[in-house]
């Protein structure tokens, strides 16, 4: 059957032979069942020293179903060879495979048509993409922005193409909340006719703070500059509609969507694309090569230089059907219920200081804090990190990639526990009562 | 092993109350070691009499481990001679990297060998090494500076 409404092409998974339980079949929207989610996932059922796993890590990298490991096995197993070159029948699967797989992504976040969807090894690549073709026209004094509560892979691109271009790097200030502090930014000027370039995150992968990426996105074209988002948070836990955020060009990793590793996406709009530079050379990315020179495929080939990461890409494509089965919508719902859960339970802990919004109001499923003993001596987030990992709860220690925005808050570092769509009320209680001890034994009171 | 086995409380009253911290005059060498991956950071400073290693201060942030074994260090080297120190270096480095196989020696190590637990896990090991590892560097470089 056709999960999607395309044709059924020879080269994925037939979702209705997996075990997705009734969940891809469903025809109309069913209850949000926890359980029945976990039993895809099976990792979730590993233990440690007798306990249950508390995987609270999955803006790191989240765990993935039954159904994309088996799509990526059947690939390789049964329909594996390259593609776009190969013209004997397994070339012809693999292709077929590897271009469904971009439909089937562009029709994940509503964009206007497949060639707009760019793969690329990871959301750093794609970021990176950009920094290097939208940089071939800057020149020095233009001005880039970004702003403090970004992953360092949004903002070392940009320092890279500020330093070779000669254009200033300059970013909005977060308020002491954790959102965007816009209205600072337009008391400083930030914004006016020398921004060339804004890049920010749809979700912060620290604070969890939804940034309004439309807003900010009118207000970039108002001035004529090109408007890049990170949404390697935003595309995993809200339903993302290309064709009405109003951005030019947006980065996400599968990873972090219950997809393979290896693999991201740049999508962009396709006008855009097509003006738009070569970034790596190489196969797949010509049209006619010459030693005197060569011209160029459209996008989205332009940008896919060399073998592509074609299992990774039949991977991704069973994520996104998977995602879509169970519903974008109820995700984002129970990602809102887990983390509103989660707030309620961390802040009732003295010696819990959060990170970001305190409500869980334009807030997606990443909460991070710092903790003092009750006498006040701060407990390094390393420590936190390794105590609960002995209670079997994995959370992430130290600046997560985003070491300016813990120095604007004047910490050195941070645990954070995010969850996913497999996240229980369970595993925040454990959470909660795992961090209330670790209070107590480095507070002396074990 | 349990965790708690991990956090002796040798190594926890050491991270409470650290020996020897704070940033002191005057100094041959001061060196800053960093761990990017967790942010454990030490700015260390060494100063020599003759052979004898005088003085050891320090600035440091980071986890339990990395701030006790910076302390027990500084309360093992202090007043003894370098080549004494650096061999001592050497005995804790071999105890860090035995993953828990070494019986350390008490004798020299004294409070050191709370962290041969640590040594049994891997992602902590670079904790209980950094403030040795400035320690070392900052004694040779007091040494080709004075040479």
């Amino acid at each position: 059957m056709s999960i999607n409404g395309r044709p059924e092409y020879p080269t994925t998974t037939d979702l209705s032979d997996v075990a997705v339980g009734t969940l891809a079949l469903a025809e109309e929207p069913i209850a949000f069942d926890v359980d029945a989610i976990r039993a895809d996932f099976p990792i979730l059922e590993r233990t440690v020293d007798g306990g249950p796993l508390i995987y609270l890590d999955s803006a790191n990298s989240s765990q993935k179903p039954r159904v994309v490991v088996e799509a990526v096995e059947d690939h390789y197993l049964n329909h594996n060879a390259n593609v776009a070159r190969a013209m004997h029948m397994l070339g012809a699967e693999a292709t077929e495979a590897f271009e469904g797989a971009r439909a089937q992504l562009a029709k994940f976040i509503s964009a206007n048509r497949p060639e707009e969807v760019v793969f690329t090894k990871n959301a750093s690549e794609a970021l990176n993409l950009c920094a290097y073709t939208l940089g071939a026209s800057l020149r020095p004094g233009d001005e880039i922005v970004i702003s403090v509560m970004e992953h360092h892979s949004n903002i070392v691109p940009w320092q890279l193409l500020a330093q070779r271009s000669g254009a200033v790097l300059r970013w909005f200030d977060v308020t002491d909340e954790g959102r965007l502090d816009l209205d600072k930014a337009a008391a400083d000027g930030l914004l006016n006719e020398r921004t060339k370039i804004i890049s920010v995150a749809y979700v912060s992968n620290v604070l969890g703070t939804v940034n309004p990426i439309s807003e900010i996105a009118a207000l970039g074209h108002a001035l004529g500059a090109t408007v890049v988002v990170d949404a390697s948070q935003a595309v995993p836990q809200l339903a993302v509609n290309m064709a009405t955020l109003g951005a030019d060009l947006v980065a996400f990793t599968g990873h972090k969507m219950v997809g393979p590793t290896g693999i991201g996406v740049l999508w962009g709009r396709y006008e855009l694309l097509a003006q738009m530079p070569p970034f790596l050379g190489g196969g797949e990315m010509i049209e006619v090569v010459t030693m005197e020179g060569s011209t160029y495929a459209p996008p989205p080939h332009r940008f896919e230089a060399g073998t592509p990461p074609i299992a990774q890409a039949v991977g991704l494509s069973a994520a996104a059907q998977y995602l879509t089965a169970i519903g974008m919508d109820q995700i984002t719902a129970h990602e809102r219920d887990i983390t509103a859960y989660a707030l309620e339970g961390l802040r009732s802990l003295p010696g819990l200081t959060l990170l970001g919004p305190a409500e869980p109001v334009d807030r997606g499923g990443a909460v991070s804090f710092t903790l003092t003993t009750s006498d006040g001596q701060p407990i390094h987030p390393h420590d936190v990190s390794h105590l609960l990992d002995s209670r079997g709860i994995a959370v992430r220690a130290g600046h997560h990639c985003a070491r300016p925005l813990h120095e604007r808050f004047g910490v050195q570092s941070s645990t954070r526990a995010s969850f996913y769509l497999y996240t229980t009320r369970a595993e925040i209680d454990a959470l909660v009562d795992g961090v209330d001890y670790t209070i107590s034994f480095f507070g002396g009171l074990r | 092993m349990k965790v708690e086995d991990l956090y002796q409380e040798i190594i926890l009253d050491h991270y409470r109350a650290k020996h020897h911290s704070g940033l002191r005059e005057p100094y041959d060498a001061e060196v800053y070691h960093v761990n990017p991956t967790c942010g454990d950071e030490v700015r260390l400073r060494v100063q020599l009499v003759g052979d004898t290693v005088a003085d050891v201060s320090y600035e440091a942030m980071g986890c339990s481990i990395s701030q006790a074994s910076t302390s027990v260090m500084t309360d093992l080297v202090i007043g003894h001679d370098v080549a004494y120190d650096l061999d001592l270096y050497e005995e804790f480095l071999v105890m860090m990297q035995s993953k828990g196989q070494i019986e350390p020696d008490e004798e020299r190590l004294e409070d050191g060998v709370a962290f041969a637990g640590v040594a049994k896990f891997p992602a902590r090991v670079k904790c209980a090494l950094i403030g040795w590892s400035a320690f070392r560097d900052a004694v040779m470089r007091a040494q080709s500076a004075s040479s």
